[in-house]
C-alpha cells in the first residue's frame, strides 16, 4: 500500500448491494466480495489502494450511512485579522 | 511544511444517528431497495439542511409513497400529509411558521396525479417553499402501477401490454406545467444517474433551499429518479434506462429561473391570539375550561332529521356542544344535500361520559323527526325504548311502532306562534331537554349566547326552548302565558 488517505470504507453491514459506488468510482477501485452479509447482499468493499477521495460513491449510494470517504487536506493558512472570528 | 488534517465525509448528521423508529431490528438501514434514488436524494437534503445551518427549523413533509417514512431518517421537523396534500400542508406550516424552511418531498403518483390540484396551486401562488419531485415514472409502494408519468409503451402492472395513448394519454411534464406559471422562482430538472447528474441535483437542491433562505419564493426539483424494483431491472441497467427512455422525454436542464430579478418577500406574520382569531369570526370567547359537571353515564345516540332551513343540523350542533361544556364527550356529523334549502339534512350526535369512537349513528337512542321523510327514513332505526320525537305540525301520520316512547309535538306551530318560524329546531331541544334528562337548560342557553349568529332572537329562542321543556301532550298549543 502506497498511501494511507484518501480512503474509502464500506461498512458491510449496511450496504445493500446495489453497485452504484462500484459504477461510479472513476478508478475502479471498488468491487463486489464474494460473501454475502447479514442483510442477504453480496456488498461492495475496497480494493485497498488507488482511492482519489473523489467523494462519487459517498453521493451515489443510496444508504445513509454505507460510505464513508477519509483524506488529509491541507489547513488553509489563514491571515491573523479574522482567523478567530 | 503545510499544515494537514484528516476530513471524513460520511453519514450527514441531517440523519439521525439510529432509525429508533423503524420496525424490525435493522436501526441502520432505510427500507428503501438497492438502488433506489430515494436515499441519494434525501441524502442530498440531510446534508444541506446541515450545510445550509437549517435543520433547526426545516420542516420536511412526507407524502404517501415509498419516502411516506421519511421522517424515519430526517433530523427536522417532520410532518407526513395525506396522499398528494403534501404542497397544501407546506403552506399551512410556512404561513402558520414564517421562519422555517419547508420541503414538500413527493414522488410522481403523488405529486403528478392525486396532488395535481394542490401542487399547481401552491405553485401558482408562489409560495416560499421547496418541492422535490421524485419521478420514476411509477406507483413504487403499491407494486409498480402505471403512473401519469409512466412512459408511452412502458410496461407496469397495470399496463402490462405497455402505455397506450388512446387510452391513458400522454406522460406529463409536471416540471413544464410549473415553468409555464408566472409565480414559480425556479424550476430545473435533474436525474439520479451518474456522479455528474447527482453533483447537479446536489446543487438544484440547494439552490432551491437556499432561494427558500433567501424568501424568494416556490422552487421546483424534478429528480428523475430509478426504480429497479418494479422496473424489473438491475440499478446499473435502471440508470441506463433513465438515460435512454426517460432523459429524452424529460428533458434535463433549468427551465425556468427568475432568482435574480425576484424580489424576497417575507411570509405575512400569523396571528394567534384568541381574543383576534375569535374577533374575525364574529365568536365571543370565554376564557373556561369545561369541567364534568353533568352526573350523566351512559350513551346517547341522537338522529335529528329533517329539510334543508329546518335547523335540524344547528340542534344537533347545539346539543352537542351543550354537552361538551358539561364535560361529557360528544360527536356531531352532518349529512345533507347539496342544496342550501330544501333537500333533505340529518346530523347524528353522539353524548357519552367516556369517550365516542365511531361518530356514526346507525341505530339511535332519539330520533327527531321534522318532517315526513325522515320520519320514513329513520323510524325503524330507532332503538327499543329509544324516544321519537315528531313535529306533528308536518307529520300527520302516527308512529308505527309500538316498543318505542313517542312524543308528537307541534313544533313549527308553537314557533310560529312565539313569532319566528325558524325556531322550530329550539322547541325541538327544549322537549329534548324534558324528556331525556341529561343537559341542564342552562348550558344550552349558554351555547345559544355565544354561537347564534341573529343575537336579537336570543331572548326567542329561550321563549322557544321554554315552550319544548314545558309542552304536555293533549295540549293544543305549547305555550304556557
Amino acid at each position: 500500500m502506497d498511501k494511507k488517505f484518501p480512503t474509502v470504507e464500506i461498512d458491510m453491514t449496511t450496504c445493500k448491494g446495489c453497485a452504484m459506488c462500484i459504477e461510479n468510482c472513476p478508478p475502479k477501485v471498488l468491487k463486489f466480495s464474494t460473501e454475502f452479509n447479514t442483510l442477504g447482499y453480496q456488498y461492495a468493499h475496497y480494493t485497498g489502494s488507488g482511492c482519489t477521495g473523489c467523494e462519487a460513491c459517498f453521493y451515489a449510494c443510496p444508504e445513509p450511512g454505507a460510505v464513508k470517504v477519509i483524506k488529509e487536506v491541507k489547513i488553509k493558512q489563514k491571515t491573523t485579522a479574522g482567523a478567530s472570528a | 511544511m503545510e499544515q494537514t488534517k484528516i476530513v471524513t465525509k460520511s453519514k450527514p448528521t441531517g440523519f439521525y444517528e439510529n432509525f429508533d423508529r423503524k420496525v424490525g431490528k435493522d436501526k441502520k438501514t432505510t427500507h428503501y431497495c438497492p438502488g433506489c434514488s430515494h436515499g441519494i436524494v434525501q441524502k442530498l437534503v440531510a446534508e444541506a439542511m446541515v450545510d445550509l445551518g437549517i435543520q433547526d427549523r426545516t420542516i420536511f413533509i412526507s407524502p404517501v409513497g415509498c419516502s411516506v417514512f421519511s421522517y424515519y431518517y430526517l433530523d427536522a421537523g417532520n410532518i407526513q400529509a395525506p396522499h398528494g396534500r403534501a404542497p397544501a400542508v407546506a403552506t399551512g406550516a410556512a404561513r402558520a411558521r414564517p421562519d422555517s424552511i419547508v420541503i414538500s418531498y413527493q414522488g410522481d403518483g403523488d405529486l403528478a396525479a392525486i396532488g395535481t390540484s394542490e401542487i399547481l396551486h401552491a405553485a401558482n401562488r408562489g409560495e416560499n417553499m421547496t418541492v422535490i419531485f421524485v419521478n420514476n415514472a411509477i406507483y413504487g409502494m403499491t407494486g409498480g402501477q402505471m403512473a401519469p408519468t409512466t412512459l408511452v409503451s412502458q410496461k407496469t402492472l397495470t399496463s402490462p401490454a405497455g402505455r397506450l395513448v388512446e387510452n391513458d394519454g400522454f406522460p406529463i411534464r409536471m416540471a413544464e406545467i410549473i415553468s409555464s406559471l408566472g409565480a414559480p422562482t425556479y424550476v430545473e430538472r435533474t436525474a439520479c444517474t451518474d456522479s455528474k447528474n447527482i453533483m447537479r441535483t446536489r446543487k438544484a437542491i440547494r439552490k432551491g433551499l437556499q432561494l427558500q433562505i433567501d424568501k424568494k419564493g416556490f422552487s421546483f426539483i424534478e429528480i428523475l429518479s430509478a426504480c429497479p424494483t418494479n422496473w424489473k431491472m438491475t440499478p446499473k441497467d435502471s440508470v441506463q434506462w433513465i438515460k435512454e427512455n426517460l432523459e429524452p422525454y424529460f428533458k434535463l436542464g433549468v427551465l425556468k429561473d427568475i432568482s435574480d430579478t425576484r424580489e424576497a418577500r417575507s411570509r405575512s406574520q400569523p396571528i394567534f391570539d384568541p381574543a383576534t382569531v375569535f374577533g374575525v369570526l364574529g365568536l365571543k370567547k370565554e376564557e373556561k375550561q369545561a369541567v364534568r359537571t353533568s352526573k350523566f353515564a351512559g350513551e346517547r345516540r341522537l338522529k335529528i332529521a329533517g329539510f334543508g332551513g329546518q335547523g335540524a343540523l344547528t340542534a344537533g350542533a347545539l346539543i352537542a356542544e351543550a354537552g361538551m361544556n358539561e364535560g361529557l364527550h360528544t360527536s356531531w356529523i352532518p349529512s345533507y344535500g347539496p342544496e342550501m334549502r330544501g333537500g333533505t339534512a340529518n346530523c347524528s350526535v353522539i353524548i357519552s361520559d367516556k369517550r365516542v369512537g365511531t361518530p356514526i349513528v346507525t341505530t339511535s337512542d332519539v330520533l327527531i323527526a321534522m318532517n315526513g321523510p325522515s320520519l320514513d327514513a329513520f323510524e325503524n332505526d330507532v332503538v327499543k325504548n329509544g324516544l321519537i320525537i315528531v313535529n306533528s305540525s308536518m307529520i300527520s301520520r302516527k308512529v308505527a311502532r309500538t316498543d318505542v316512547r313517542v312524543v308528537y309535538v307541534p313544533l313549527t306551530e308553537i314557533a310560529s306562534e312565539l313569532g319566528l318560524k325558524a325556531m322550530a329546531n329550539s322547541v325541538a331541544v327544549g322537549v329534548f331537554l324534558q324528556h331525556e334528562k341529561i343537559l341542564e337548560r342552562k348550558t344550552v342557553c349558554d351555547v345559544l349566547t355565544t354561537s347564534l349568529k341573529k343575537q336579537s332572537a336570543l331572548e326567542l329562542n329561550f321563549k322557544a326552548i321554554d315552550a319544548g321543556m314545558t309542552f304536555k301532550e293533549g295540549q293544543k298549543k305549547g305555550i304556557t302565558q
